[in-house]
C-alpha cells in the first residue's frame, strides 16, 4: 500500500514552472513544462534521507527538506545556502544529483539548470558553499538531466550532463525562435551533451569530445551501469525525438556508440531507469515513452539487458506497462518487499483546460516537415490547453511471467498531478521503498510505502574507499534461496532525480541471504555470506 | 556524341520509359509506388516497426482476397490490391504495445469490405481507408494511425512526391490528387484566416506521410472513385470541404469521437466517397 504521507511529513513543495522570452509564448506552456525534480540524499550524514526539490521560476526558491527522523521534514535550503538558484542571468533549476566529488565523507550537489551549472560543495553537512567557477563548471547548459559517474574508475566522481535546447540558446533573449527538434523522430539539433573528467583537485576539465559522448540528440536522462559486464561504466541515454542510445565504455580510454537494439524504435525518450525486471541478475532499462488515445502509440519500453550474450537489449514491454500516457520519471523499486521489482511511474505532461487538448493543434505539423516545427514561431499557439493532463500516475505491479499490472488505484496513488521526477527512499528507515514525487507546476507528494509486514527485507549503506566515497556505480547482486537480484548505487535515475544511495532488497518470506556480491567501481569484488536482515548494514569497501 | 544528340537521346529514354509505363497494369504501378514507400520509410527510418506486422498484415489480406475471391467467384483473382492494402495498412496503423491484432483485425475487414459493402458488383469503400477509419473509431484507446514517424525529412518526402505524381499521371488520376492538394490549400488557408489562426500550420499537413498515403493510394482508388473526370475532380473538392468542416470542428473543440481529431481525411473519404461511388454506380444504372 502507498499512503499519502506529505502533509504529516511537513513537506509543502509547490514548483513553480518558467516564463521565457515572449517571442515564444505561442509554446511556453510547452517550453516550461519541465523543472520539477527531487533528489535523494543524506546531507548531514545522520543516516536519514534528506530531499532537495527543484523550483524552477525566478525569486522561487529550491527546498532541501531536512529528515528530523520523527516522521517530520523542514526545510533548511536557505541556511544551507541552496534555496536561491533561480536567478535572471544564471537561469532556473532543473534538477540535482548528489555526489561526494572530493571524496570527503560529505554529499556536494550539482545543479542543472536552464542556464548555468552549479557545483556546491558541502562544507560541514549544514552549509554548502558554489564552488562552480573553481571547478571550471560555469558553463550554460539547457539540461534536465545529470549523472554522477566514474567512468575512469579512478576513484573520483566524473560529471555527465545531459543538454536538451541547444547550449547557445538564452530562453529569456532569443536571438532565434528556431530553437526547437527538427524531427519528430530523428532530430540531432539538440543541446551538446558534456562530460567533465574529475581532476582531484577540485576541477573539472572538459573532456566531450575525447571521449566521444557529445550527442546532440535531445537527451532528457541518462543512466550509468557496466551494462556488458566487461567491469566499466556505460551511459545509456533516453532522447527525445529520437532513439535511445548507449555508449560503451572502452576501459576509461573512449565511449564507443552502440546500436544495441536500440535503433529500431525511434521514440520520444523521457527517462531510463535500471533495475531487475524478471531477477535475472542483469540491470534492464526502462525507458518512458508518450502515448495518447488515438494519436499516438510509442509506448513505454522494457529492454532487457542481454549484452552479454548477443551484445543487444530486447524490449519485452507489452500490454499495460507499454502505454503510461504521457510517462515522465519511473523507477524500480521492490515496494512489496517480495523479492521483485515493481515499476511507479509518474506521468501526464500539461493539466490545464480539461475541455481543450493541444494534441488536435500539434498533430497538425507533427507530420510536416523539420523546417517548420524547428521555429517556435511556427507552432500553433498553446494557449490554455491541455496536453495529456491528468493523467493518473502508474504502479506496475511484477507478476513475472504473467506480467506487469497497474494496481495504482488499488494501493493509493490515485493522484492526478503532472508528475514528473519519481526517487525512492527508505524515509523512515523501516525497510520501506518510499516514492517522492515532484510535480510539474503542482505540489510534490510523498507517499509511504506500507509493504507486507511478513515480508523481510535488507538494506545496504555501501561507503567507498578505493572507489568514490559514495559508492555511485556499485554494483550489487543478492542471493537468497533462488532468488537473485541486482541493484545498483544510482548517481541519478528516471527522469531529474536520484534515488536513495542505500540499496534495498525485499525478501518475501525467505529469512536469510545466502550471499551478497558488491562488484565496486574500483574493480574490488566483496562478498557477504549470510549478512543479517531486516535492517540497514553499513558495508565498507575493503582495501583491496 | 554532340549535346544536342545526348539530349535527344534523353529525351527518348524517357518517352520510351513512358511508354512501357503505359503497358503496364496501372495496379503494378501502385503496387511498385507503395513498396517503395515502405522501404524507403523501413530502411531510413524502421518505420515499420517489427516485421512481424509486415507479414500479419499481408499474410491476413492476401489470405482473405484469395479465399474470400474463391467463394464468391469461383476463382482466386489478382492480389495485387489485397498486396497493396496489406502495405498500406502496415505503414498507416501503429498500435498500443506490441498488440498485432490490429493488423489481423484490419486487414480482414479492409478486404471483406470488398465482397460485403457492395453496390451493382462494385465495393465502396477503398478497403484500407475503411479499415483505418473503423479500426480508429471503434478503438482509439488501442489504435493511432501514422503520424511523425516518416522523419519530417524534406528528400524523402520529394521522391515520393515526385514518383508519386509521375504513377498518378501515368494511372490517369493525377488531376483527382492536383484538385485535393489544390482544394486543401485554398480551404485551410480559408479556414485558418476565419479562424484567426497562422496559415502554415494549418496547411502544414498535407506535407505529412498519412497525406502521401491518402492522396496516392486513397482518394485516387481506381476502383472506388466515380466515373469521369469532372466528376472525380467535383468529389475530391467535396472529400476536401467535408475534411475542412471536420477540422472547423476540431478547432472549436466539438466533442467529436477522437477518430475525426486524429485523421479527418481519412473519415472525409469514408463518408463521401462511398455516397459518391453509389450515386455514379446508380446513375449509370439508370442511363
Amino acid at each position: 500500500m502507498l499512503r499519502d504521507e506529505t502533509s504529516a511529513a511537513g513537506i509543502h513543495f509547490v514548483h513553480h514552472r518558467p516564463s521565457f522570452d515572449p517571442k515564444i509564448a505561442n509554446v511556453e506552456p510547452h517550453i516550461a513544462a519541465l523543472g520539477a525534480s527531487v533528489s535523494v540524499t543524506d546531507f548531514d550524514g545522520d543516516g536519514r534521507p534528506d530531499l532537495y526539490f527543484t523550483n524552477s521560476a525566478f525569486g522561487q526558491l529550491n527546498a532541501l527538506y531536512r529528515n528530523k527522523g520523527d516522521g517530520t521534514f523542514e526545510d533548511v535550503a536557505a541556511s544551507a545556502g541552496l534555496g536561491e538558484l533561480n536567478r535572471p542571468g544564471e537561469g532556473v533549476s532543473m534538477g540535482a544529483v548528489w555526489g561526494d566529488f572530493d571524496n570527503d565523507g560529505r554529499e556536494d550537489v550539482l545543479i542543472y539548470r536552464y542556464g548555468y551549472l552549479a557545483l556546491y560543495r558541502n562544507l560541514d553537512g549544514h552549509h554548502f558553499q558554489d564552488v562552480t567557477a573553481e571547478a571550471g563548471l560555469h558553463r550554460w547548459v539547457n539540461s534536465n538531466g545529470a549523472i554522477w559517474l566514474d567512468y575512469d574508475r579512478d576513484g573520483l566522481l566524473d560529471l555527465y550532463v545531459t543538454a536538451y535546447f541547444r547550449n547557445d540558446v538564452d530562453l529569456w533573449h532569443l536571438a532565434t525562435t528556431k530553437i526547437m527538434h527538427n524531427s519528430f523522430e530523428f532530430a540531432t539539433n539538440g543541446g551538446k551533451n558534456l562530460l567533465f573528467h574529475n581532476l582531484g583537485n577540485g576541477k573539472f576539465e572538459d573532456v566531450t569530445d575525447k571521449m566521444g559522448v557529445g550527442s546532440t540528440r535531445w537527451t532528457l536522462a541518462a543512466a550509468s551501469a557496466d551494462f556488458n559486464g566487461d567491469g566499466w561504466p556505460d551511459i545509456y541515454l533516453a532522447n527525445d525525438y529520437g532513439p535511445e542510445e548507449l555508449y560503451l565504455n572502452d576501459h576509461g580510454r573512449r565511449f564507443v556508440l552502440t546500436t544495441a537494439g536500440l535503433e529500431s524504435e525511434s521514440k520520444s525518450g523521457m527517462s531510463v531507469t535500471l533495475g531487475d525486471a524478471f531477477n535475472r541478475g542483469r540491470l534492464d532499462a526502462f525507458v518512458t515513452n508518450i502515448s495518447e488515445r488515438g494519436y499516438l502509440f510509442q509506448n513505454n519500453n522494457l529492454r532487457l539487458n542481454q549484452m552479454s550474450e548477443s551484445k543487444r537489449f530486447r524490449n519485452v514491454a507489452e500490454g499495460e506497462i507499454a502505454d503510461a500516457g504521457w510517462a515522465w520519471g519511473a523507477q524500480f523499486g521492490d515496494l512489496n518487499n517480495d523479492g521483485a521489482n515493481e515499476l511507479f511511474v509518474a506521468n501526464g505532461f500539461i493539466s490545464a483546460d480539461r475541455n481543450r487538448s493541444y494534441w488536435y493543434a500539434m498533430s497538425k505539423i507533427a507530420g510536416a516537415n523539420g523546417r517548420l516545427f524547428e521555429d517556435a514561431a511556427s507552432w500553433p499557439a498553446f494557449g490554455n490547453a491541455s496536453l495529456s493532463g491528468y493523467e493518473p500516475s502508474r504502479v506496475y505491479l511484477n507478476r513475472g511471467v504473467a506480467g506487469w499490472v497497474d494496481v495504482a488505484k488499488q494501493v493509493g496513488a490515485t493522484d492526478l498531478y503532472d508528475g514528473r521526477a519519481v526517487a525512492l527512499a527508505d524515509l523512515w528507515n523501516r525497510g520501506e521503498q518510499d516514492v517522492i514525487v515532484a510535480n510539474q507546476n503542482q505540489p510534490a507528494i510523498v507517499y509511504r510505502d506500507i509493504p507486507d509486514s511478513a515480508n523481510h527485507w535488507i538494506g545496504l549503506k555501501l561507503l567507498g574507499t578505493r572507489s568514490n566515497r559514495s559508492a555511485i556505480g556499485a554494483e550489487v547482486e543478492l542471493e537468497s534461496g533462488g532468488l537473485k537480484q541486482r541493484r545498483i548505487v544510482d548517481g541519478g535515475s528516471g527522469f531529474s532525480s536520484q534515488n536513495d544511495r542505500r540499496l534495498h532488497f525485499g525478501l518475501g518470506g525467505r529469512e536469510w541471504v545466502d550471499r551478497i556480491i558488491i562488484q565496486w567501481p574500483s574493480g574490488v569484488r566483496q562478498i557477504l555470506q549470510r549478512p543479517a536482515i531486516d535492517r540497514i548494514l553499513t558495508i565498507t569497501e575493503p582495501e583491496r | 556524341m554532340s549535346e544536342a544528340t545526348q539530349t535527344v537521346g534523353e529525351r527518348n529514354f524517357i518517352a520510351r520509359g513512358w511508354d512501357l509505363g503505359r503497358k503496364i497494369d496501372p495496379r503494378y504501378l501502385i503496387a511498385f509506388l507503395i513498396t517503395l514507400v515502405l522501404v524507403a520509410a523501413q530502411l531510413r527510418y524502421h518505420m515499420v516497426g517489427g516485421y512481424d506486422r509486415l507479414v500479419i498484415a499481408l499474410g491476413v489480406c492476401l489470405a482473405t482476397e484469395a479465399m474470400l475471391s474463391w467463394f464468391d467467384r469461383g476463382k482466386v483473382v489478382n492480389l495485387l490490391s489485397a498486396y497493396i492494402s496489406g502495405i498500406s495498412l502496415t505503414l498507416l496503423v501503429k498500435p498500443q504495445g506490441g498488440a498485432l491484432w490490429p493488423f489481423v483485425l484490419g486487414g480482414f475487414i479492409a478486404i471483406a469490405s470488398k465482397y460485403v459493402l457492395r453496390y451493382r458488383e462494385n465495393h465502396l469503400w477503398n478497403p484500407t481507408n475503411f479499415a483505418v477509419s473503423a479500426l480508429l473509431l471503434a478503438a482509439p484507446d488501442r489504435v493511432s494511425v501514422l503520424s511523425h514517424q516518416f522523419g519530417n525529412d524534406l528528400t524523402t518526402n520529394l521522391v515520393i512526391w515526385i514518383f508519386g505524381l509521375i504513377i498518378a499521371a501515368r494511372v490517369g488520376v493525377l488531376h483527382i490528387t492536383l484538385t485535393y492538394v489544390a482544394s486543401f490549400l485554398l480551404l485551410n488557408t480559408a479556414r485558418a484566416m476565419t479562424l484567426g489562426q497562422p496559415v502554415l500550420p494549418e496547411i502544414a499537413p498535407i506535407t505529412g506521410p498519412m497525406y502521401q498515403l491518402f492522396i496516392f493510394f486513397m482518394i485516387t482508388d481506381p476502383r472506388t472513385v466515380v466515373r469521369g473526370r469532372r466528376r472525380q475532380i467535383v468529389v475530391a473538392i467535396i472529400i476536401a470541404v467535408m475534411e475542412t468542416l471536420i477540422r472547423f470542428a476540431s478547432d472549436k473543440g466539438w466533442p467529436l469521437p477522437t477518430a475525426f481529431n486524429v485523421a479527418p481525411a481519412f473519415l472525409a473519404l469514408a463518408m463521401v466517397g462511398p455516397v459518391a461511388k453509389w450515386l455514379d454506380l446508380r446513375r449509370v444504372a439508370y442511363k
